[in-house]
């Protein structure tokens, strides 16, 4: 018997929905399989990742703690990945506004009222978010640079530009040598809402739904739909495909800075070592997972954010790594693409009977 | 030993497993595969080797392990992007983040119960520079001679890579798999087993480039023992413009920043650490930009032109 692939002119409906859950499933097996090899007992530990994620207030908060960011970089990466433009600089997107937040927290703060600071904090921090994705994005629709390099090498100067800044001028002088910077005023943090969790939810899950409005209900979401699909069509269109992306990428940036601005005026209230910890990474897998559907973010980031909390739980529980709940993320990724196969094309089968006749035919 | 001596010796070092691995994803590249997951690999090929040589003090098992691993993960690629037709960026970047959390695994777990279990912090065997006796006091030379075996790997790699690719038949199919999979199809070639040959070539010699960290430049495992060097060959392919011989031009900057660096640390500087540590990424932007710059003002296309398509055979 002989398969053939015929590109699906509309993707699967069943399959978009099937295939995330087949992935999570597959991704636990294959966990499994892991596991077993280094002694442990599979359920026991998946029984105790979801007791530490989910099974407390408290770990219910921290897993959510985790999911703000999570779901902040996961809609600035899908709104970019819409576009096929690979921003995988969500990581230095959130360090860098965290460090201009810090900037304006700090800084600021001596001559600005106290109401304004914090809307000061969050616009300057999305701002620097947008700033180093916009660099990436004009080197992309000007020169045509390879934007999946630019945006990962800027990751690392801002993950290096903020490790200079509280290592050296920045630090904190009553901070007993500690990396960090001095604590910001209250009148810059983050209102918290149980436990960690800080306003950054709402905010967060705000975002999805106002980008799932823009991206399915407006004029400017057809536009960038049109780009995505193809950007040959959308000039045919007499749709501006350069500007459209630009901007497009300096809200995704803008996106990432917002988590950012929320790790360091929500959770550490300083800028200090672990702003961000392999967020923007993390970003990819929870769009890719909700097929860069808004709506199905928040969701996916929670779940991932509990992969995280559980993985820290296991380690202080099972004594196995703490990297436990990375692994089991870049696992889940494999099952999903395969599972691609199925949405994008449609199989034929191709009975051997027709393939000698055709064969005889051509000679 | 004079300073530039000294410069050339330590740039062929730091330069050698971006050789590796750049000449790793010119082949897979010149297949029409763009593998985004040479971090991953890297490390994994860093923290297997490692731990290989640890336990059983054999440095040529070490190797064997590293490029075996290295194969069987761009596999995963392979099949991903051939078989399945799955998206390469998306595959890539997957390999990138499993390859990352599964080192992190493995260099929390493979250790010794005495160190918690951590590869961290433990020296094990490593490949040391080759004494070359008299001639290792000629300047210039001294520099090319005193280096470990797998340094004197790279002085075969690159002629051999160039000659395969530009001299021989089957590089002849590989550059037209890249070019036009459907003319190669055409002509008899197998494109989807050569897609997957070459991508899995790929891996292997990137793997070594890991190993190379591990055994020989910075012996020992760390987290971050690859410092972003899997994504630097990505840029170092394109520099090269997909030429196995140019490989060597992008080694030698990034190797000679490695050594400025250095050297500049070594001497005390006033230049914050942190920005010194920023050059090598910022020189990659730099070295990318100008290399599309160049390409579109000479209307140059050095990327193979069914890079990161899937290719599906129609029947007639």
């Amino acid at each position: 018997m002989i398969f053939a692939f015929e590109k699906r002119k509309t993707v699967s409906r069943t399959a978009i929905v099937v295939v995330p859950f087949v992935s999570f499933l597959a991704s636990l097996f294959l966990t499994g399989i892991l596991l077993a090899a280094f002694g442990a007992n599979p359920l026991t530990t998946f029984g105790a990742m979801f007791k530490g994620a989910f099974g407390s207030g408290r770990a219910l908060t921290e897993t959510l703690v985790k999911a703000i960011p999570l779901m902040l970089t996961g809609l600035g990466v899908a709104l970019a990945f819409k576009l096929k433009f690979w921003n995988i600089g969500a990581e230095g997107q959130l360090t860098l506004a965290g460090v201009a937040a810090t900037w304006v927290a700090l800084y600021w703060s001596p001559w600005l009222p106290s109401p304004l600071l914090l809307p000061a904090v969050v616009l300057v921090g999305c701002a620097a978010g947008a700033l180093w994705a916009g660099v990436p994005a004009l080197l992309k629709t000007g020169l045509k640079v390879d934007e999946t390099l630019v945006t990962l090498m800027l990751n690392y100067v801002a993950i290096l530009f903020s490790e200079f800044l509280y290592y050296g001028p920045w630090r904190d002088p009553k901070g007993f040598g500690f990396p960090g910077t001095q604590p910001f005023p209250k009148a810059a943090w983050f209102p918290r809402i149980a436990g960690r969790a800080h306003i950054g939810l709402y905010i967060a899950i705000a975002a999805a739904l106002i980008l799932w409005i823009v991206l399915n209900r407006t004029r400017w979401g057809f536009e960038l739909k049109v780009i995505g699909n193809s950007p040959k069509a959308a000039r045919y269109q007499g749709i501006a495909v350069e500007r459209n992306i630009v901007l497009a990428v300096l809200l995704s940036g803008a996106l990432c800075g917002l988590a950012g601005v929320g790790e360091v005026a929500g959770i550490s209230r300083r800028l200090q070592q672990g702003l961000s910890l392999g967020y923007g990474y993390t970003a990819i897998i929870v769009a890719w997972m909700a097929q860069l559907n808004p709506l199905a973010i928040p969701f996916v980031a929670v779940l991932m954010g509990g992969l995280l909390v559980g993985g820290d739980q296991v380690q202080m529980v099972m004594g196995l790594p703490s990297s436990m709940g990375l692994l089991m993320q870049g696992m889940m990724l494999f099952p999903m693409l395969a599972g691609s196969l199925f949405t994008e094309y449609r199989i034929k089968r191709v009975g051997s009977q027709a393939v000698r006749e055709s064969k005889i035919g051509a000679a | 030993m004079g300073l530039i001596t000294s410069l050339i010796a330590i740039t062929l070092r730091a330069g050698t497993s971006l050789v590796y691995a750049t000449i790793g994803e010119t082949f897979t590249e010149r297949a029409g595969i763009l593998n985004l997951g040479l971090e991953g690999i890297m490390l994994m090929g860093a923290v297997t080797s490692f731990a290989t040589a640890y336990y059983t003090g054999n440095l040529a098992l070490a190797i064997a392990v590293a490029v075996a691993v290295g194969g069987l993960m761009s596999l995963i690629h392979a099949f991903l992007s051939v078989t399945m037709k799955a998206n390469q960026v998306v595959s890539g970047l997957s390999l990138t983040l499993f390859g990352t959390g599964f080192a992190s695994f493995l260099g929390q777990r493979l250790g010794p119960a005495s160190n918690g279990r951590y590869l961290i912090g433990l020296t094990g065997p490593r490949f040391t520079p080759i004494d070359a006796g008299a001639l290792g006091q000629v300047p210039i030379l001294g520099a090319i001679l005193g280096q470990d075996l797998f340094t004197y790997g790279t002085y075969l790699l690159i002629p051999l890579a160039w000659f395969y690719m530009y001299k021989t038949k089957n590089g002849l199919w590989l550059r037209a798999i890249g070019e036009n999979p459907r003319t190669a199809d055409a002509m008899g070639v197998n494109v989807d087993r050569a897609k997957y040959g070459y991508t899995i070539l790929g891996g292997m010699l990137t793997a070594l480039g890991g190993a190379h960290l591990a055994l020989a430049y910075t012996p020992g495992w760390s987290e971050n023992i690859t410092g972003g060097r899997g994504w630097i060959v990505i840029a170092l392919v394109i520099f090269s413009m997909w030429n196995p011989a140019r490989a060597i031009t992008g080694a030698l900057i990034f190797g000679g920043i490695n050594a400025v660096q250095f050297r500049l640390q070594a001497s005390g500087t006033n230049i914050p650490a942190g920005f010194l540590n920023m050059l090598p990424y910022l020189t990659t932007i730099i070295v990318l930009v100008a290399i599309t710059w160049w390409e579109t003002l000479s209307k140059r296309v050095g990327s193979p032109a069914s890079l990161g398509t899937a290719y599906v055979r129609e029947d007639k």
